[in-house]
């Protein structure tokens, strides 16, 4: 049988339209420019970018509501498993791979966006983005302002064909307004006014996005950015006071009455890059069963790593004492290697998923080594010996975690490995909701009876890799730590079997 | 150890397999010819669109098989031997068997219409009518489908996918017109046409004609009119595929016989699913029952029968689902096509054409029979109580917000029904707000 469903391509494919190929060709030379400057070529004046995202969010815009308006409104999943963009074929590997050398350049390499080092003016890339950072804050655009604007604008684009596509829910409609609201508000256009306004500068806590609490902004309580807020009176003070409260009091209370999805697929930029850039790419997720292991391993593994690192970190700070080892380079990476290996057979070792994810994998994990290989080094100033003390850990948590596993792998495998993929296996805070969707809050996706047909689209739309129809053909409600309510199992459900909702507490459990 | 045989693969068996092996450690065998695992039949159409590919229809990963100890058989029964209890097939040798099942599920209707076996011309119900959907889809660029009901609607949704032409021939006067009342009907004949559909009610089938190749190139209609095409679905029902067991001591008639036990007429020999026949049908249900979860509440009724705890088939009130193209349709209770005698009803449309609600309860007793939702979700645990609870049409809409499943910030249409009700029938229901405690009442039993 035919592994990635049947036709290799359509033999009657559907014609897009003039106005449809108008959108495409808008959009594209949108891009133009970003790849032109990215080749080196260097383009100044401000009216060069602005074009570029207005083409953007135009010829996206046109595309997506002339394609969904042309035909009756409902799931719009044709042909997902028969296009190579989103079936892992070429055009997904291909994009995966630009996607992935990008990030790779953005954290590591930034010269090679055009970043101006050691008092050099910008280039290429990134000066491209010069003067809108001059416009907001006076000053050369970094790396991270020319990723915030691609990201905000990538949100916002693609978050307008979702809106489209989904048009006949408003679940939909209402959840991808807020989230592209949220992105582009809190953490993109107020952040960068405040730091524009000046506002402690320097201190580095301000013209942050305000909703982005530890443990996912896992430096909050970093000792630096603990001094630079008190040190700077009522502002500082408000964002202390707001970050701790955010963490402690909110996210536990909000959850606790509506499920992470409040943070996971309506506030948070991360999840709004996957509901929007990502959705073509969310029935690539794992459903095995092993997947659901190594899911739970891996995330309260990353909870765990950024408890202790903060915990070490605020010990050292509070009492001014370190701890430290010392540990071979070599010995370490050889550690590293087999515990990757370890995890890569533990997964073989059953063969309930496609051959062709058993290639990804060990691809990402042959990437991820070899990245690690050459960076490591750098990371650790050239000794062949690697401390361990509370600042050593932290920056190991921010390499491997906020950068590796948030970036190169959460957004760059889209295509390969579906788009909540830091999500689902690495984000702190997910991890942290999770514990109490599972354990103590309303939210449920209720089951609607006995009228389950087993055909399997809501567990193939799940981005989280729930196995969603294991509970919906018992008659079971869904209670998973996971589940970051985006809602679609309930949408492409063709027999009305899934309700996503808030009621009492004890009584998520029915078991029929 | 007892040797349970099933043959079939399907929802039934599967279901007979599992809860056999959680009650007891008796040895399974399923034997399927059609693949060599469970999948879900109900959702072909989705791996013709693309939506899904095979893997993802199969409701168990391949390892559980085997975890559970249930031996699959990828063989077809050519002969059962019920006197020596032996199962004979196609190729290898025969099987021993201490009890069979018989999941056996069906096979399309094809009528004798001249040219039904002419390439190109198929059925869809098995994978296999799948991969060959497949193949003549390469060829066609307008098709025809023949039989109104809930596989022709799926096959012209599946063919227009692949930008195939189509043409519907419906025998009845309204789309699905067995079933679904006249204003139903209509609605979904619409929507079917928004598609680009060709849809012809009223139509039928006189001859598919071939070309020089023998392949089918048009087919001639009852009202004598050519219509040219490459491809033609032959969707009019299924019927229980159980040729193989005729002309043996099995007694059968349209299905397999069986009693309420899913027991047929020979010891230690079970029928269940699409396949069995009821003697005499639970209240209120047909003697065929060809649905999904008929399927898998006979099969843990017989699984319990096997092992020790002789249960009767027991379904509660009658429901069912389908999703016309974009239009979801939920149904609990009967609504008849014709309305019975000591019937009334209550019909609401919203002003799109594409959501609906009808009801039908008892003239003198104003008890609620059944009801047709159509772009609106509906909650089938309460309409499942209300029918136990031989509540009246006023009690429904009085806590019809409590039976409102759609999905959060969805409009809702319960004030505008009910008004529409008490302006038709000059009465003045209130409806009620929802209520979580009443819910988790119907939910929890
Ligand atoms: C396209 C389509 C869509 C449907 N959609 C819905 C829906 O939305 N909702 C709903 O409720 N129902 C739906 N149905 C009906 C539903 O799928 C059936 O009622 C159900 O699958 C029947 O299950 P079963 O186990 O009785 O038989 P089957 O699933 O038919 O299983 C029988 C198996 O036995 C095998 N078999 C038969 N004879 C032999 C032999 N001699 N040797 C070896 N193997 C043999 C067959 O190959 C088959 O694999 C749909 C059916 C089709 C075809
Ligand atoms: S999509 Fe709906 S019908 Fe299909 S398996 Fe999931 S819950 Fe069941």
């Amino acid at each position: 049988m035919r592994e990635n469903g049947f036709s290799i391509a359509n033999p009657h494919p559907r014609q897009t339209d003039n106005v449809q190929k108008l959108g495409v060709a808008v959009a594209m030379m949108g891009l133009l420019p970003l790849f032109g400057t990215w080749a080196g070529i260097n383009i100044s004046g401000g009216w060069m970018l602005s074009l570029s995202i207005a083409c953007i969010l135009v010829g996206t815009a046109i595309y997506g509501v002339r394609t969904y308006l042309l035909v009756p409104e409902g799931i719009k999943n044709t042909a997902n498993w028969f296009d190579p963009l989103t079936n892992r074929g070429l055009w997904g590997w291909a994009v995966g791979i630009v996607l992935t050398g990008f990030y790779i350049l953005l954290y590591w390499f930034p010269e090679y966006l055009g970043l101006g080092q050691n008092g050099k003016t910008n280039s290429g890339l990134i000066h491209l983005f010069d003067p809108l950072s001059q416009f907001f804050k006076g000053q050369p655009a970094s790396q991270w302002f020319m990723y915030g604007t691609l990201y905000t604008v990538a949100i916002l684009a693609l978050g307008i064909k979702f809106i489209y596509k989904y048009r006949h829910s408003r679940y939909h409609v209402v959840r991808t307004s807020v989230v592209m609201l949220s992105q582009f508000f809190l953490a993109y256009f107020i952040p960068e006014i405040l730091e524009g306004l000046n506002v402690g500068a320097g201190s580095q806590y301000y013209g942050k996005d305000l909703k982005n609490f530890w443990p996912l902004n896992y430096y909050f309580f970093d000792g630096w950015h603990l001094d630079n807020m008190q040190k700077e009176g009522t502002w500082g003070m408000f964002f202390l006071v707001w970050g701790i409260i955010g963490f402690a009091v909110l996210t536990p209370i909000i959850t606790y009455f509506v499920g992470k999805r409040w943070y996971c697929s309506w506030v948070c930029g991360c999840g709004g890059l996957a509901e929007t850039a990502g959705d073509p790419f969310r029935h690539l997720s794992d459903k095995s069963m092993e997947a659901w292991k190594i899911e739970r391993f891996l995330i309260h593994g990353v909870l765990a790593f950024v408890v202790l690192a903060t915990g070490l970190l605020m010990y050292t700070y509070f009492t001014g004492k370190d701890f430290g080892f010392a540990i071979n380079q070599y010995l370490f990476f050889a550690l590293l290697i087999g515990a990757g290996l370890g995890v890569v057979l533990l997964y073989r070792k059953n063969n309930g998923f496609l051959p062709s994810q058993k290639v990804i994998w060990t691809t990402a994990v042959v990437v991820a080594f070899v990245i690690l290989y050459f960076l490591v080094p750098n990371l650790n100033e050239g000794n062949s010996t690697i401390f361990f003390s509370s600042y050593n850990f932290k920056k190991w948590y921010g390499f491997f975690v906020g950068a590796t596993f948030s970036g190169v792998v959460g957004v760059g495998f889209y295509p390969l490995l579906g788009n909540r993929v830091w999500c689902r296996f690495g984000c702190p805070m997910a991890g942290y909701m999770g514990l109490f969707q599972r354990f103590k809050s309303r939210f449920r996706i209720t089951t609607n009876g006995g009228q389950c047909i087993s055909c399997g689209n809501c567990s193939t739309y799940c981005e989280q890799g729930i196995d969603v129809r294991a509970y919906a053909q018992r008659g079971e409600n869904i209670v998973r730590a996971s589940c970051v309510g985006c809602g679609v199992c309930s949408s492409v459900c063709p027999r009305g079997v899934l309700k996503l909702e808030n009621g009492p507490d004890g009584a998520r459990l029915k078991d029929l | 150890m007892e040797h349970i045989v099933i043959i079939g693969n399907g929802i039934a068996g599967i279901t007979v397999a599992r809860n056999v092996r959680k009650q007891s450690d008796k040895r399974i065998t399923v034997i399927s010819a059609e693949t060599d695992h469970f999948f879900s039949r109900t959702a072909l159409m989705y791996i013709f669109m693309g939506h899904m590919t095979y893997q993802h229809t199969k409701p168990y990963e391949d390892w559980f098989w085997q975890k559970n100890r249930i031996e699959l058989l990828r063989a077809y029964v050519e002969r059962v031997d019920f006197s020596e209890k032996r199962l004979y097939f196609s190729q290898g040798e025969p099987l021993a068997y201490d009890k069979l099942i018989l999941a056996v599920g069906s096979t399309p209707n094809k009528f004798g219409w001249s040219g039904q076996d002419l390439a190109g011309v198929q059925g869809l119900y098995s994978y296999q009518d799948l991969e060959l959907l497949e193949e003549n889809a390469q060829h066609a660029k307008q098709a025809v489908i023949v039989g109104g009901g809930l596989i022709g609607i799926e096959l012209a949704e599946m063919l227009l996918s692949r930008n195939i032409k189509v043409t519907f021939l419906v025998r009845e006067k309204a789309f699905w017109g067995n079933v679904l009342p006249k204003k139903e009907s209509e609605l979904i004949s619409r929507h079917i046409r928004e598609h680009h559909v060709d849809l012809r009610l009223g139509t039928e089938l006189k001859e598919i004609l071939p070309d020089a190749n023998g392949r089918v190139n048009k087919v001639i209609t009852s009202d004598g009119e050519e219509i040219p095409c490459q491809l033609v679905g032959l969707t009019a029902g299924v019927r229980p595929n159980i040729d193989f067991l005729k002309n043996s001591q099995l007694e059968t008639d349209r299905g397999i016989k069986v009693n309420r036990f899913l027991e047929t007429n020979i010891p230690d020999v079970f029928a269940v699913g699409d396949c069995a026949q009821f003697d005499v049908p639970p209240v209120g249900r047909r003697p065929i029952e060809q649905v999904w979860y008929t399927g898998k509440l006979q099969g843990e009724a017989l699984a319990n029968t096997l092992c020790g705890n002789r249960t009767k088939y027991e379904p509660s009130h009658w429901f069912n689902s389908a999703k016309f193209f974009d239009i979801e349709y939920q149904t609990y209770g009967w609504v008849h096509a014709q309305m019975q005698e000591d019937e009334a009803d209550f019909y609401w449309e919203h002003a799109d054409g594409k959501k609906a609600l009808h009801f039908v309860f008892d003239k003198q007793t104003q008890q609620l029979k059944g009801v047709n939702t159509f772009g609106i979700r509906l909650r089938h645990e309460v309409f499942d109580q209300w029918f136990s609870e031989g509540q009246t049409i006023t009690h429904a809409l009085e806590y019809l917000k409590d039976a409102n499943f759609d999905p959060e910030f969805f409009k809702k249409h319960e004030d505008e029904i009910v008004d529409k009700f008490n302006r038709e029938n000059g009465t003045a229901i209130q409806p009620k707000g929802k209520s979580w405690k009443r819910i988790l009442k119907a939910v929890m039993g």
